[in-house]
């Protein structure tokens, strides 16, 4: 009588019999053609044992409880939403308290009840924002593909900034066009260009204005111009 | 006392012991609105998000619902339908399935497990895993077709109506996330009293056979629908119109023991086979699950 | 957006056209849910699809991809004709009255001052006609032929619901029942708000698209109102954010543009700036423009920036052209560019007609992208089969990939579509290596300014002059940015009436952009974000959400520009007397000595309405422009153009005239014309567009989201299905004459088989979101079919109307 280990494939065969054996009524699965995944179904389902194991009806008390609720100490952290622009509130729970030796793992997020727009709903996409955080393709370290290269090699942010830092000055200092044909002082930079990301913080996203506009660049656009 | 904080448990399946009825509790309900769906998925995700669940990342088979089915890693999907109406107007109706937690539970009573379904007195029927036998009688117990069995761990799976959040306080991931307030959560009266304002507001809008889906044939559910038609339930892909527990379910309810046992086994078997036949897939499905390479595994 | 998201629920009527908001904007769209449940309103959506907005509509109405104008064209004309506007609202707020000089005409699809060669417009025919004060002449009784009221209707009674029909291919009656849903709200006490987005800006017309929308909510009383307005829903959480800031090829923070080459003189730059009144008594704001620019550039270069260099003029770059991403990939392709950093932005697959892009990218000597993902940009180089077939060995840009940080890792302030900045907190650390955007930009400006401080280089002044003031060089903090962009007081500000008063002492943050000086005396690195980060703290983390009036004005909620207003124009919302339109819902109004009520009047407080200081300040008119007499490059009032590739072989329109099937005035460069197809080959009538389970080329990286959408599809009408013997499920290819890809069909009776004039126009609907990279089954970029052609006004590319051929596969 071990109904709970119903899932042991290397029985199931056996328990079959023995459904046999006790019910007539199995018979008729002969008569029924099963294929092999449904056969596996069978003996994964296992219900012949088990539910003969009832025949005893255990007396020990059945404790059943709901799964223990799993926000109960989790910090959270006020945050919004970075896909679309209602800029829905959200509330990131991560476990620890933000005590000097527990690390902030972020487990679970959901919509902010006070916000004005969203009143604690959230889209698929903000439902899912857990995914992203963690998404196995979030990238962790600087890396770098030289000319006619097929693989990424790891870098240091070190060698990452003086690399391009040396290629955009070598640049400007190439390209820089201080004057227009007749004279006109222009002082542009057009070889060199950049993409602003409109999902950054508008503090990030003013920083790298002053960054691209006093080096003169003007090829300089975010998601806004698509 | 038992250990189950707020939530009383009024029946568990195959257990004769009588549960603790001296308290009364709220009966809780959630209303989805179809009305007002949008079939963005958010509370598939939400669903799946807040009990940590990713189900396999699947296949366009040339429709929007994806997943495809119900599975025992997806506890909610959207069901969609193109319904033309008799004057031509195209509608997308759009149906969010999942358990519906009867009051008169078809899958609770068809378990020969003890306690591994349990109803909560706030209406609730959760199922309890770890008492799970695998067996399937549920699937053949439960008249909408919900419950849905692991092939690692052998184990039914269905919505829990987020018992784990409804027993602090909270309403189910589902219900907060719904961006267009389509389902909304709370006592099973106050749902009542919501989908008849809403039942005013789609007749203005002239559909007059606007109206609520609490099916009397499982003693009512804790899921219920406002349907713009409300007369031909069955156009939302296939939601029964009048659902009723399988006789065979029925007769060991109120059998005597001995008989009841014997019936017990007997609508096992006859769940059992049902659902290696037929359900919860179909043929189809079943055969396409051959060539997945963890379809080996089933056993385990 | 002029108004908010919460203000949805004002509306009594709400159109979603040019955009989906259900399926985009879910959250903001619950804003419509709850006008319909609360306020009887009903919801129209006209779209080529029956998408999930069209499901919740009251009414729908299909349109063929592109032909928008007409559309709504049309509905002018019906408003017109029918005599369903709020006269006394056109009258006084808008130029309807205005005087058009002799110079302007319209001829078969063309304005006057056409430039076929240049395709340009001179468009100093389209001026008003001036008095001897300069001051525009108007006709009250808006009886004189040259009035901007005559030349509209006159212009627009040629789009007759016949000519929707033909144009549109909408059946007339499902056309005059959306006008009638439209025209119910021409009334005082009615009102509509317009939804749209990227199905109105991604046209070679997209900005004369949503144009005749705001001339169309004009005529019906509708800005400027709670529950109405031109709603933009903006695509990304902080696009609104990065606009305001400036960060586009020809703007600075604000709103402020930068010189175009021609203007060598501080004194013609700011001239043509600061306008002056063209109607008496206005106030035209931006006569301000010089205290906002003084203050940008000395927040910018502080002590270089003074009186005597004209406040360091000289370092701001000179346009000689737009350096849009069009004309940026155009010099890239041909070879004239050689660096490019790409922070957050994936142009491989954000970008039209993805072989030039991928050509171009591969002509550059260096490539940085910065991302807290992979993307598909990154790995442009790598062959991933048919999806990217590309050899490695031949591309020779150098590619850095930089992780940085996402949302959860950092803090700072996003601007959403409501205009409102709010801020947030860091909840864990970025994983590995990662560094914010500003930590990253800090640690290549500082090495950058550190060699020409050492060595020297092609004019460094600006480099070596800009303020870098923060605590930690490398480490610049949200704090440190806000603030300096909110701007301070750099001396003591007195008060201009009374000097020996002293309203703010030197170093104080400033309250809002009212202190900003042209003297080199304040500081603002952006001055319609002045107030975010007062002297009392940081204005954007308030959460406060009561609702005092019950109309969803949470003043008291985050802070949004300018000046903490939520709705723009609200002074609009009053009659000329200063009295609400409509009592139930009162925004503001004249108290017999001010302007008050439930948000912050976007108006002189003291200004009463016998002094009649129009609503729309800042205009020089003081009023709203339903004729444009300068400053659209297509004309002064929107005409339908063709997209640039259509299944229709003339414009119905303007059949005779050639030079007017497509817009006259829009950019296109030689190979991408020759990129065009023909309806000969490429039958179809295509679009791509959003799906509400994922967000672009983002969440496909996301395996919650992956799970719900997980491969690429393509939709096609049962219809077209059965012609072609495709059945759900099947693959199909779909080709432009740019490339192919390859999908899943959905087979749906969600497209509509339009009937245009006799032209039977199918459309085949293309989501995006699928790529090479990601948890998502792997797919084509969508934009390899899409043509390389933009807005005659913006440049952004004409995603959404172009011509493709479908093949089952």
């Amino acid at each position: 009588m071990n109904a709970v280990t119903a899932a042991d494939g290397m029985r199931c065969a056996l328990r079959i019999e023995r459904v046999r054996a006790f019910f007539p009524l199995a018979e008729v699965s002969s008569s029924m053609d099963m294929n092999r995944r449904q056969f596996f179904k069978a003996c994964a389902a296992g219900l012949g044992g088990s539910s003969l194991a009832l025949l005893g009806f255990s007396a020990q008390e059945v404790l059943a409880n709901v799964r223990t609720f799993k926000l109960t100490r989790t910090t959270e952290t006020r945050n919004t939403c970075p896909y679309c622009s209602v800029g829905c509130g959200i509330i990131l729970s991560s476990l620890g308290d933000k005590s000097k030796n527990a690390h902030s793992e972020i487990i679970h997020i959901e919509g902010d009840p006070d916000h004005p727009v969203n009143r604690g709903t959230l889209c698929p996409k903000g439902a899912g924002l857990l995914d992203f955080i963690h998404s196995p393709t979030r990238l962790k370290y600087p890396e770098y593909r030289a000319a006619g290269s097929n693989e990424w090699k790891r870098i240091s942010w070190n060698d990452a900034f003086d690399r391009i830092a040396k290629l955009m000055k070598a640049d400007r200092d190439a390209n820089f066009q201080a004057t227009a044909g007749d004279g006109k002082v222009v002082n542009r930079w057009t070889t060199t260009g950049m993409l602003a990301a409109s999902a950054s913080s508008n503090e990030s996203g003013y920083i790298t204005h002053k960054f691209a506009r006093s080096q003169g660049m003007l090829v300089f656009d975010n998601q806004a111009r698509v | 006392m038992s250990s189950l904080q707020s939530l009383d448990i009024t029946r568990r399946s195959a257990t004769t012991t009588p549960s603790p009825q001296v308290r009364n509790t709220v009966d809780v309900a959630k209303l989805i609105d179809v009305s007002k769906c949008i079939g963005c998925k958010a509370c598939q995700v939400a669903c799946s998000e807040w009990n940590d669940l990713r189900d396999e990342i699947g296949f366009n088979v040339g429709v929007y619902d994806n997943p495809a089915d119900l599975t025992a890693k997806s506890w909610t999907v959207m069901r969609f339908t193109e319904y033309v109406e008799q004057d031509g107007r195209l509608e997308w109706l759009i149906r969010k399935d999942g358990c519906m937690h009867c009051a008169d539970p078809g899958c609770l009573k068809a378990c020969p497990a003890p306690g591994a379904i349990v109803q909560y007195s706030n209406g609730i029927v959760d199922f309890v895993e770890e008492h799970c036998i695998g067996c399937g009688s549920c699937i053949t117990g439960c008249p909408f077709n919900i419950p849905r069995i692991d092939k690692k761990d052998n184990k039914a799976y269905k919505c829990t109506l987020c018992s784990d959040r409804v027993a602090v306080g909270l309403e189910p991931a589902c219900v907060k996330t719904c961006p267009t307030g389509a389902i909304t959560f709370g006592s099973k009266e106050d749902m009542h009293v919501h989908a008849a304002e809403r039942i005013v507001d789609l007749k203005e809008r002239g559909y007059k056979t606007a109206g609520l889906y609490d099916p009397p044939g499982v003693g009512g559910t804790h899921v219920m629908y406002v349907l713009k038609h409300a007369d031909k339930p069955e156009i939302y892909h296939g939601l029964p119109n009048d659902p009723s527990i399988s006789p065979l379910v029925s007769v060991w309810k109120g059998a005597l023991k001995p008989l009841a046992l014997l019936a017990m086994g007997f609508t096992a078997l006859f769940g059992f086979f049902h659902y290696v036949k037929v359900g919860p897939n179909d043929a189809d499905a079943d055969a396409a699950d051959e060539t997945h390479p963890d379809s080996s595994a089933g056993p385990r | 957006m002029t108004n908010h998201w919460v203000d949805i629920k004002n509306a009594d009527v709400v159109l979603i056209m040019g955009g989906n908001a259900a399926e985009a904007h879910p959250c903001g769209f619950k804003w419509v849910t709850e006008a319909k449940a609360h306020n009887k309103a009903r919801l129209v959506v006209v779209d080529p699809r029956f998408t999930r907005s069209a499901a919740m509509a009251d009414y729908y109405a299909p349109i063929r991809a592109g032909s928008d104008i007409a559309f709504l064209g049309g509905v002018i004309n019906y408003l017109l004709a029918n005599d369903k506007i709020q006269k006394e609202y056109v009258k006084a707020y808008t130029n309807a009255t205005f005087l058009v000089a002799d110079t302007f005409k319209f001829e078969d699809g063309l304005f006057s001052g056409y430039n076929a060669e240049r395709r340009s417009y001179d468009q100093s025919q389209w001026a008003y006609q001036k008095d001897k004060d300069g001051y525009a002449m108007v006709d009250e009784t808006m009886q004189d032929p040259r009035c901007v009221y005559q030349l509209m209707k006159a212009h627009y009674a040629r789009y007759t619901p016949e000519m929707v029909g033909k144009v549109c291919g909408t059946p007339v009656e499902q056309f005059r029942k959306v006008c009638e849903f439209i025209a119910s709200t021409s009334t005082p006490d009615r009102t509509m708000t317009v939804m749209y987005a990227l199905g109105w800006t991604q046209h070679s017309t997209g900005s004369q698209m949503i144009r005749t929308a705001a001339m169309m909510q004009l005529l019906l009383g509708n800005i400027g109102v709670p529950g109405g307005g031109m709603n933009a829903l903006r695509g990304h959480s902080n696009i609104q954010g990065l606009t305001d800031l400036g960060l586009l090829s020809n703007l600075l923070p604000g709103y402020l543009t930068l010189p175009v080459e021609r203007e060598q003189n501080y004194e013609e730059y700011i001239k043509a700036r600061a306008l002056k009144p063209l109607r008496p008594n206005q106030m035209s704001y931006w006569q301000n423009y010089p205290k906002f620019h003084v203050s940008l550039m000395k927040a910018w270069f502080g002590n270089a920036a003074t009186k005597e260099n004209n406040w360091a003029f000289d370092y701001l770059p000179k346009l000689d052209k737009g350096y849009d991403i069009l004309q940026a990939f155009e010099l890239m392709h041909q070879g004239k560019m050689n660096g490019y950093i790409c922070q957050g932005f994936n142009p491989l697959a954000s970008f039209p007609n993805k072989k030039k892009i991928g050509e171009s990218l591969a002509k550059l000597k260096f490539l940085v992208t910065i991302d807290p993902l992979n993307t598909e940009t990154a790995e442009f180089w790598k062959n991933f089969g048919p999806y990217n077939d590309v050899d490695a060995s031949k591309i020779q840009t150098e590619v850095f990939r930089l992780p940085s940080t996402c949302f959860a890792e950092e803090e700072g302030s996003l601007t959403n579509s409501g205009r409102w900045l709010q801020w947030h907190w860091k909840a864990a650390d970025a994983p590995g290596e990662a560094l914010g955007d500003a930590e990253i930009i800090a640690g290549l400006f500082t090495r950058i300014r550190a060699m020409y401080a050492k060595d020297g280089g092609a004019y460094p002044d600006p480099i070596l002059s800009v303020t870098w003031p923060y605590k930690q060089p490398l480490a610049p903090s949200a704090e440190e940015l806000a603030m300096e962009f909110n701007g301070r007081a750099l001396t003591e500000l007195t008060d201009p009436k009374d000097p020996t008063k002293v309203i703010v002492p030197a170093g104080q943050q400033l309250a809002s952009f009212a202190f900003l000086r042209d003297d080199g005396s304040t500081s603002c690195g952006c001055w319609i974000y002045s107030g975010a980060w007062t002297q009392a703290g940081n204005q954007m983390a308030r959460r406060d959400n009561s609702d005092p009036w019950g109309i969803g004005q949470t003043l008291n909620w985050a802070w949004a520009w300018p000046v903490n207003r939520r709705i723009l124009y609200n002074r609009a919302s009053a009659d000329p007397a200063g009295k609400p339109w409509n009592a139930k819902r009162k925004l503001v109004f004249w108290n017999g000595k001010s302007w008050g009520g439930s948000d912050v009047p976007d108006m002189r407080l003291d200004a009463a309405p016998d002094q009649n200081v129009g609503p729309f300040i800042m205009t020089s008119e003081g009023v709203a422009k339903l004729y444009v007499p300068s400053g659209m490059a297509d004309g002064p009032l929107p005409e339908h153009y063709e997209p640039f590739e259509s299944p229709l072989p003339v414009n119905p329109v303007t059949p005779n005239n050639p030079k007017a099937f497509s817009n006259p005035a829009a950019r296109v460069f030689k190979d991408d014309l020759e990129a065009f197809g023909k309806p000969k080959d490429f039958p179809y009538a295509a679009t791509t567009y959003r799906l509400t389970e994922h967000f672009h080329y983002w969440t496909k990286h996301a395996e919650l989201n992956a799970i719900t959408q997980p491969q690429q599809f393509v939709e096609i009408s049962e219809e077209l299905a059965k012609e072609k013997g495709v059945k759900a499920g099947d693959k199909v290819r779909v080709k432009s004459n740019r490339g192919e890809v390859v999908m899943v069909a959905v087979v749906t009776k969600r497209i509509p088989v339009l009937d245009c004039g006799g032209t039977k126009v199918h459309t085949v609907g293309i989501p995006n979101h699928w790529g090479f990279v990601g948890a998502t089954r792997q797919g084509y970029l969508a934009n390899t079919l899409t043509p390389f052609v933009g807005d005659a006004n913006t440049q952004t590319p004409e995603y959404k109307a172009f011509i493709v051929s479908l093949e089952k596969a």
